[in-house]
């Protein structure tokens, strides 16, 4: 001990006494305090077992990506699609003005998807690295080679479109709309389908586990979107796009009876919690609305039919957006139930009780 | 050239965490952020941008010969987490610029001054190690101390653990030395201990390898991680059959469509 007199404060610091006091009000109002490292006596304290994991801290990290990744799935799938609607509708001889506003949709998102990724990457110069090597084993490196070609394709085709509309058809501008067209159609495709590989070869269970399906899920929103997208410009009576919005939600509707239908613990996020919400509210959206207003519209009136395509087209652009995120915020989730990367099995109580008829399922080999 | 390893042997660590303070003294990591778990005395949790080595502390109910403690206490066993250098790595497939690389030592290194912040790395790593610092934007992790390395150095880390309990070495001669060391604890009668280098999967081994006491799965390690690239094959098959029906569909989609200009 030291002779020293003990030191104390002058005045006692306000802020900490203020912080005691509503503790103290906390406790008395709710009968606990809810702080981190704080535990009521009789909860569960965590432990470190083979059964527990590391006190359940996730082995996983978490995607540590900004809003804006989720924003890019979006625009860079929808603009994918629309590039492969464009160039198709342009070599097939579809109606012009529809050619030329799917374009515009791939040109915007060429400019916008690169807006996004630097935005999520702080700064711009910091993009260039992504054009240093080429990976074919990296999706993220396959995915922005794709996505600089689609740009150019794109642009270029953007630009002889309206230099043909402006000064009339001309050799060598048929030339460069032609071959960037055709150079759009593997690029488009590409970009509406690389993200699902992207996030699929990952760690994260509810990824990896659905790898086989994303890209495809992928693109049938990307196309919805694209389709959605353009019956909201006024394209609400081309009977092409019709066709495939209705192709489309259709495959939304059965990506959503493979998720409600299976029980695998990947599936969770899916399912449960603030991811599995934003799930159902965008299945909702991309699958089973659009596929009953479309089917409506065809025995709807001609003007009756094409306001309610709109309603499908609306939906299905709010359904594909909430679609990504909620994939994203599925990954999040999955990441931080630690249970799955160690293979611990759920515990009992997490668990809801199962019926009979998810038990008999779960009694039958799972199919993957 | 004869690649390095760690082998972090925990039935000789006592939790001290210099292996902790070395790291971040020489490499410079800034702090953790002061908070309290409130559950151990392992207050940051896991390894990260900012925590290179981290010391796991498993507490449990007083328990005869672990932990040597007095009988009413706690019984602890602790080990230090590090990134794995696995020999297939994910961060290092997944890595669009090839910032991160394999270094002559066997090591796997985020190269700052080329790292873009994509953050896919971390997405990519079974383990969880490599993290995005939220200011800096980068990705950090271990990097072996390729500076020390470079210059015939051991890591901070293995130098500064005052029991040895983190070895460095050539990687065969740790692993042999891990199998004799395995069997003389055994000998001491502890049946529990186990080897930990995921050579099984298609990790196909670490270069940080550990001695633990009982399942792996107390100290955050998982039984079988796996590179994600395992995953490409199916993803890009299924990335094909999109772009096949999406191309097919919308040709399909217009060719039937009766109210084609023609041109």
């Amino acid at each position: 001990m030291s002779n020293e007199p003990m030191h104390l404060p002058e005045e006692p610091a306000q802020e900490r006494e203020l912080r005691l006091v509503a503790l103290r009000r906390e406790a008395e109002s709710r009968g606990k305090v809810k702080v981190r490292g704080i535990r009521p006596e009789g909860a569960p304290f965590p432990k470190a077992s083979p059964e527990t994991g590391y006190y359940g801290i996730p082995l996983l990290k978490p995607p540590q990506w900004t809003h804006q990744i989720p924003l890019y799935f979006f625009v860079g799938g929808a603009a994918g699609a629309a590039a492969v609607v464009s160039a198709i509708g342009h070599y097939v001889g579809a109606d012009r003005k529809l050619v030329r506003d799917a374009r515009y949709i791939a040109a915007a998102g060429a400019v916008i998807s690169p807006a996004l990724l630097i935005a999520d990457l702080g700064k711009p110069q910091r993009f260039l690295g992504m054009m240093r090597v080429f990976k074919p084993q990296s999706p993220m490196s396959i995915g922005a080679w794709t996505l600089l070609g689609f740009g150019s394709a794109v642009s270029a085709a953007t630009f002889a479109g309206l230099m043909r509309e402006r000064y009339g058809p001309s050799f060598p501008m048929a030339v460069v709309e032609n071959a960037a067209e055709a150079a759009a159609i593997p690029l488009g495709l590409g970009l509406a389908t690389y993200t699902g590989v992207l996030i699929g070869a990952t760690a994260i269970p509810v990824w990896n586990q659905n790898v086989g399906d994303l890209p495809l899920h992928f693109a049938a929103s990307g196309l919805s979107a694209a389709v959605g997208m353009l019956e909201l410009m006024g394209h609400s009576k081309n009977r092409a796009l019709q066709t495939l919005g209705l192709g489309a939600a259709l495959f939304e509707v059965w990506e959503g009876i493979r998720i409600e239908g299976r029980t695998h613990t990947h599936l969770d996020p899916l399912k449960h919690g603030t991811s599995g919400a934003i799930t159902r509210v965008g299945g909702a959206l991309s699958g089973p609305i659009p596929t009953a207003l479309r089917l409506a519209s065809m025995f709807a009136g001609r003007e009756r039919g094409s306001s309610l395509r709109r309603w499908a087209g609306a939906s299905a652009v709010a359904g594909s957006l909430l679609t990504r995120i909620a994939w994203l915020r599925a990954g999040i989730a999955s990441a931080q139930d630690w249970r799955q990367p160690l293979e611990v099995q759920p515990y009992p109580h997490d668990k809801v009780e199962p019926t009979d008829k998810s038990r008999a399922r779960q009694q039958t080999p799972a199919s993957s | 050239m004869s690649t390095t390893a760690f082998l972090t042997d925990s039935t000789l660590c006592i939790g001290c965490k210099a292996c902790e303070v070395a790291c971040k003294e020489w490499n410079h990591v800034e702090e953790d952020g002061f908070e309290w778990s409130g559950y151990s005395y392992d207050n940051t949790g896991a390894v990260g941008a900012s925590t290179w080595r981290h010391v796991k502390f498993v507490e449990e109910p007083p328990t005869p010969g672990i932990g040597g403690n007095a009988g009413e206490q706690a019984s602890w066993v602790f080990s230090s987490d590090v990134c794995k250098h696995c020999e297939v790595a994910g961060c290092l497939e997944a890595c669009p610029t090839g910032a991160i690389v394999r270094t002559e030592f066997g090591g796997v290194f985020v190269q700052p001054d080329v790292c873009n912040g994509c953050a896919y790395c971390v997405v990519a790593c079974p383990f969880g190690v490599v993290a995005k610092n939220k200011e800096d934007g980068r990705a950090f992790k271990c990097t072996f101390c390729y500076d020390r390395q470079k210059i015939g150095l051991e890591p901070a880390c293995a130098k500064a653990c005052p029991t040895e309990s983190i070895k460095f070495g050539e990687i065969n001669q740790l692993r042999a030395e891990a199998q004799e060391r395995l069997q003389v604890l055994q000998e001491r009668g502890m049946n529990d201990v186990a080897f930990y280098d995921p050579a099984h999967t298609s990790v196909q081994g670490t270069h940080a390898m550990f001695i633990l006491r009982g399942d792996p799965r107390t100290y955050n390690l998982p039984p079988n991680p796996e590179v994600p690239t395992i995953y490409l094959k199916k993803g890009w098959a299924s990335a094909a059959v999109a772009a096949g029906l999406l191309l097919g569909g919308t040709l399909l989609a217009f060719l039937t469509d009766g109210t084609r200009d023609g041109r």
